[in-house]
């Protein structure tokens, strides 16, 4: 089995995007990859791309062929769709197919384009990602999903809106300096506790923006880098993806999430990386409460411990364990079908040492990512290494 | 999105089980007692096919609730509403809290399963009221 090297990684600035393709968004991730990887698009021998709702969005399926074409490459793509943790399978897959030894370049990201739906369209399409009979029919929608596990949490384990609001403001302080984040500002926890309600306990600033962007990685086989003298030195060592029951009502426990675990155990077993090696982490914080459940089923934190860490330092910029220094979903946006691929590009840069955020992981060799599809039905966790 | 939406699906199985709740209800229970709920061909717990229809607990408890203040387009139901997770026995319902308010309900209130058309969608709409 090879070695996967992230060869280069491409972003769009994330935001809103008025008057611009899904296409174009995903071709100017992908030059921008193959360009910081060096790596002619002649040399990629296949497409894993990431999209979740273009089909209610833009009026668009089958988008595979389209952006291949449109990022200038000849070979075939696949789109792969898992909700908000579209882009992660994408990567995972790519992964999988250099290690397998049928690939040594491989093209990995998403694409998705939601600005230009209003925000109840937006709310009505990502529902689709919850259970249609049991969920959607009843009224649920994405942040009312998130908010019926908040309260779980809160009734299981304490813990308040102040913790979460904790949680808001260290993402957005860490965006400031990311230049591809959409909301590059910082807000209080005041400010936070005060912003209006969405689904209660969750309030508006517990939430992710609606957002354009697209994200795209270079995946390489060892041999490859080393026959073209690529500099690569950071490694995916570990891929894990778990599964669980679509809607909440038939979870064991909506204040946990197992799918999250089981990717992370996957993960951490096939890096050989235990979760006490990790430097730094990009999480799923779709909502607030999102990042606090990730942290416990990514084994940083014991159940209940994990909504205090903000608010304690352990996971800002300065603690033991910096979470979410591109801003998370939070304030650096969730173009959902690109998120996964994003958390990678994120990743990869903050190893290298070329994020503006570096400076506050100087030494840092293991990072983990976790990006969720729904409320974690699906979860892709990725263990990145730098490896020379 | 709404002008070209095609005609709901006809949910066999799941449509029946729904329309059943405004007399009590049932869920599926397999043969090692996991409950379920339709379409169902499988038990999702343990892969049995050895299932049958058994009767709703009368009551249930709110298992996590939220109250709803942005919806979604053309749902139907005006904002803000509650949304509940009930426990009833060895299943869970998920549906809108009818007659008590945000403040009234709290995790482990008491209700009973109801359904309503939904005007808006056609759809069948789950509902819990004070029991
Ligand atoms: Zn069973």
């Amino acid at each position: 089995m090879t070695g996967v090297r992230v060869a280069g990684v491409g972003l769009t600035p994330f935001g809103e995007h008025a008057g611009r393709t899904g296409r174009d968004l995903f071709a100017e991730a992908a030059l921008a990859a193959l360009s910081d990887a060096g790596v002619a698009g002649d040399d990629v021998e296949h497409l894993n791309y990431g999209n979740f709702m273009g089909a209610l969005a833009e009026r668009q399926g089958h988008q595979a062929p389209i952006v291949t074409e449109a990022a200038g490459l000849r070979c075939a793509g696949t789109r792969y769709e898992e909700a908000c943790a579209s882009a992660g399978v994408a990567v995972r897959e790519a992964v999988r197919a250099v290690r397998s030894g049928e690939n040594d370049v491989m093209l990995a990201g998403g694409m998705e384009r939601m600005t230009n739906l209003s925000t109840a369209e937006v709310t009505e399409s990502l529902a689709v990602a919850a259970d249609e009979l049991f969920e959607v029919r009843a009224g649920v929608t994405f942040p009312g999903a998130y908010a019926l596990m908040a309260r779980a949490y809160f009734d299981e384990y304490g813990g308040d809106r102040e913790d979460l609001a904790h949680v808001a403001a260290k993402n957005h302080a860490n965006a400031v300096n990311n230049e591809y984040a959409q909301y590059q500002r910082e807000i209080t926890v005041e400010q936070a506790m005060d912003s209006p309600p969405v689904a209660s306990p969750l309030h508006l600033f517990d939430a992710c923006p609606i957002t354009d962007g697209a994200s795209a990685v270079v995946l390489v086989s060892e041999e490859y880098a080393a026959e073209h003298d690529l500099d690569a030195p950071v490694a995916i060592t570990g891929t894990g993806q778990g599964g669980d029951r679509a809607a909440l009502q038939d979870r064991t426990d909506m204040a946990r999430t197992p799918a999250a675990a089981d990717a992370a155990a996957e993960a951490y077993g096939d890096a050989g990386v235990a979760s006490d090696e990790v430097d730094l982490a990009e999480v799923h914080d779709c909502f607030t409460i999102a990042e606090v459940m990730a942290l416990e089923a990514l084994d940083f934190f014991d159940p209940g411990e994990g909504i205090g860490a903000a608010r304690r330092g352990d996971t800002t910029r300065d603690g033991d364990l910096p979470v979410n220094l591109s801003g998370g979903l939070k304030a650096k946006g969730h173009p959902v079908g690109a998120t996964g691929g994003s958390q990678i590009a994120e990743m990869t840069r903050l190893l290298r040492g070329d994020h503006p955020n570096s400076d506050a992981v100087p030494d840092a060799t293991v990072g983990l990512t976790h990006n969720a599809g729904g409320t974690v039905a699906s979860a892709v966790v990725h263990v990145l290494e730098v490896a020379e | 999105m709404s002008e070209s939406d095609p005609d709901p699906p006809a949910n066999t199985g799941y449509d029946e089980w729904a329309d059943a709740l405004a007399d009590g209800g049932y869920f599926i229970e397999c043969a090692n007692g996991h409950g379920s709920l339709p379409p169902r061909r499988v038990c999702p717990d343990c892969g049995s096919t050895d299932l049958s229809e058994e009767p709703l607990p009368e009551t249930g408890e709110v298992a996590t609730f939220s109250e709803v203040h942005v919806a979604p387009s053309g749902f139907g139901e005006e904002p803000p509403y509650v949304t509940a997770v009930v426990g009833f026995g060895s299943v869970r319902l998920t549906g809108i809290v009818r007659d008590l308010s945000a403040e009234e309900v709290e995790i482990g209130t008491a209700v009973r399963p109801d359904v309503e058309r939904n005007d808006a969608t056609g759809n069948r709409l789950i509902v819990f009221r004070p029991a």
